[in-house]
């Protein structure tokens, strides 16, 4: 009888300590509040070493120490000795990476906010049907806009547009659908199904754009929609940090908004808080940041959703520090993704937004699964 | 300092509360009874402004409530909500500093105030806990504490108002009279207190004042002590009941 009950106790023991290692990595708040400047300090560190490390690594390998050379004489304004180090790394693989952790930090941010206003940990954008809105947006531009206007700066910036438009338009919808008309309320369930049922509409417009495209359109349709940052550039790169900075800084002043609205809207609201104000605010910054991301690279599935688990997990669901880490987190996260995407089957490059659904659907799996130990 | 006046609120074609009428005091409890669906939890969000009114007029320290500003009310006026949503793991402590949110008080004092209000309803024991893995009476003496953490002080907003949806539904009995002594001290340092409540001995022996709402109507209004019968309580819910007075105790005895 002793013997059966050690067995047991070491058996418990034994998955104690998995899941201590595997699932309870929380910090106190406390503790969060004390080391947030080392947190995030590291965390941003931890960013630039990987950004570093993506502009090492691809069909030509460069060295560390002519990188070191590179980014010693661009620090101090000299001259590169080294010419094809140069074109690589700030032709091709810097603006890439930099759009890459511009991206994912956009993505991983609306992916947080957007849960703590629906109150719902899964309220991913793209499962409430953000990202297939601004699909289809897209494709309306490229399909009857592409031919005139594709190239350059203002190509971009259309696409970019008429992404936005359609990522307000479904969200507006979804949102309109699932709010209850006298009461204000919001309910999640109906959200996600909304969600899941205007996907559809936009994903069969595409298709239908798809159908009557020439061969040239349905290849630039395609290849957008697989997500890819191959072609990034430095105007991609400055579009998307300037909106990152507008939609980060609106969404990081909402913190206490957002941590009261987990409360219930109308709680929030005898807290003080202008919930129809609030709320309106946060859709807006997630469609345009959501749509930017997604003009600009395709859809990039599992960034928005798996991100904010992982940072609640480890630093607690208060919004101060959820998103700027979550931001930090999710440009780690697709800097490393497309850096894999790039080397995997090299010299062929996967899509991005393949290698990030191939990696976030095991995790956000495993996530459901032990949702009670950190719930 | 909180006046209604002749209110009515509509729900679809139908009155939920029609022609009410009350005014409660700094340091007065006023506990509103009646049988499901009376719209007891209906007047309390007329007064909070997450209903419209069909008629009449609510004013709060002499001024018309609705025209004040959000913020600047959250500051006098916290609500205890009959459910809780909360789904996300913050700690207690946590749940319970989001309650000095409309405050600017500096995180010092807010951190003393959480402690003392976490003290006053006994879940010191709780510091550090995820919400979401309480108990039904725990996860209620923690929203206590926040709302209470919400106007706990004097110099921060006077006058102070603190309204509670059905406060003892999932407490045993040592924590309710806990939670009503907690309650009677806020009164006494001249916070007016509404209250929805169930239990009568609870009302009978706690509340100064005692509002009886009958389908959206009010069936009596006035002191506990002599609106409290066993004639009212039959009116109201149907139940045969006998009132005792037992040496100022009031005792409301099933029979």
């Amino acid at each position: 009888m002793i013997g059966f009950w050690s067995v047991n106790d070491g058996y418990v023991m034994q998955r104690r300590l998995l899941k201590l290692h595997l699932f309870n990595l929380h910090i106190s708040p406390h503790s969060v509040q004390q080391y947030w400047p080392w947190l995030i300090g590291g965390a941003c560190v931890l960013l630039v070493i990987l950004i570093l490390l993506a502009l090492t690594v691809g069909a030509v390998a460069i060295e560390f120490t002519s990188l070191g050379q590179w980014l010693h004489a661009r620090l101090y304004g000299l001259a590169v000795p080294d010419k094809q180090t140069q074109l690589i790394v700030e032709a091709l693989r810097l603006p890439r990476a930099l759009l890459a952790a511009g991206v994912g930090a956009l993505l991983a941010i609306c992916g947080a906010a957007a849960q703590g206003l629906f109150r719902n940990p899964l309220a991913d954008p793209a499962l409430i049907g953000v990202s297939a809105g601004a699909a289809a947006g897209a494709s309306l531009v490229i399909v009857f806009l592409g031919n005139t206007l594709v190239a350059g700066w203002f190509g971009v910036s259309l696409i970019s547009l008429g992404a936005f438009a359609g990522a307000i338009l479904v969200v507006v919808a979804v949102y309109r659908l699932a709010t209850h008309q006298r009461e204000g309320t919001t309910s999640a369930a109906t959200m996600l199904l909304a969600g899941v049922a205007f996907s559809y509409l936009a994903g069969s417009l595409s298709n239908v754009l798809k159908f009557i495209s020439n061969n040239d359109q349905l290849r630039q349709l395609s290849l957008w929609h697989m997500g890819g940052l191959e072609a990034a550039n430095f105007t991609q790169v400055g579009l998307i940090a300037g909106v990152l900075l507008v939609v980060g800084g609106c969404l990081y002043g909402q913190y206490k908004a957002l941590n009261a609205l987990l409360l219930g809207e109308s709680e929030a609201r005898h807290l003080g808080i202008n919930v129809k104000r609030v709320k309106g605010r946060v859709i807006v910054c997630i469609a345009a940041g959501v749509g930017v991301a997604v003009a600009l690279s395709g859809v990039v599935a599992f960034i928005g959703l798996v991100v904010p688990h992982m940072v609640r997990m480890l630093l607690g669901p208060n919004h101060k520090y959820l998103l700027p880490m979550s931001a930090c987190v999710g440009a780690m996260l697709l800097v490393l993704a497309d850096t894999l995407a790039r080397t995997i089957i090299a010299p062929t490059e996967l899509p991005v937004g393949l290698m990030t659904a191939v990696l976030g659907a095991p995790v956000f799996i495993s996530l459901l699964r032990h949702r009670k130990n950190y719930q | 300092m909180l006046e209604l006046k002749n209110i009515s609120v509509k729900k679809g074609a139908a009155f939920i509360v029609s022609d009410v009428s009350l005014s409660l005091k700094a340091g007065e409890i006023l506990s509103v009874i009646g049988p499901n669906g009376a719209g007891k939890s209906t007047l309390i969000s007329a007064i909070l402004g997450d209903v419209g009114l069909e008629a009449g007029q609510i004013n709060f320290a002499c001024a018309p409530i609705h025209a004040q500003p959000l913020q600047a009310r959250a500051r006098h006026i916290a609500c205890l909500p009959q459910t809780s949503v909360l789904s996300f793991p913050f700690t207690v402590e946590e749940v319970v500093m989001l309650g000095r949110v409309p405050h600017s008080s500096g995180a010092k004092a807010d951190r003393i105030i959480v402690e003392q209000a976490m003290a006053l309803m006994d879940i010191g024991y709780l510091y550090g806990r995820p919400y979401t893995a309480l108990s039904g009476g725990e996860k209620q003496r923690t929203q206590l504490a926040r709302v209470m953490a919400q106007i706990w002080r004097k110099p921060d907003a006077e006058p102070r108002l603190l309204i509670l949806d059905e406060p003892t539904s999932s407490l045993d009995l040592g924590h309710k009279q806990q939670l009503m002594a907690a309650v009677k001290y806020f009164a006494e340092q001249g916070v007016a207190v509404l209250m929805i409540e169930h239990d009568l001995n609870m009302v009978a022996n706690y509340a100064h004042q005692l509002l009886a709402l009958q389908c959206g109507h009010v069936v009596a209004y006035g002191e506990v002590s002599t609106q409290l019968s066993s004639a009212l309580i039959k009116t109201l819910f149907g139940a045969n009941t006998q009132v005792i007075n037992h040496g100022g105790m009031l005792n409301i005895v099933n029979c």
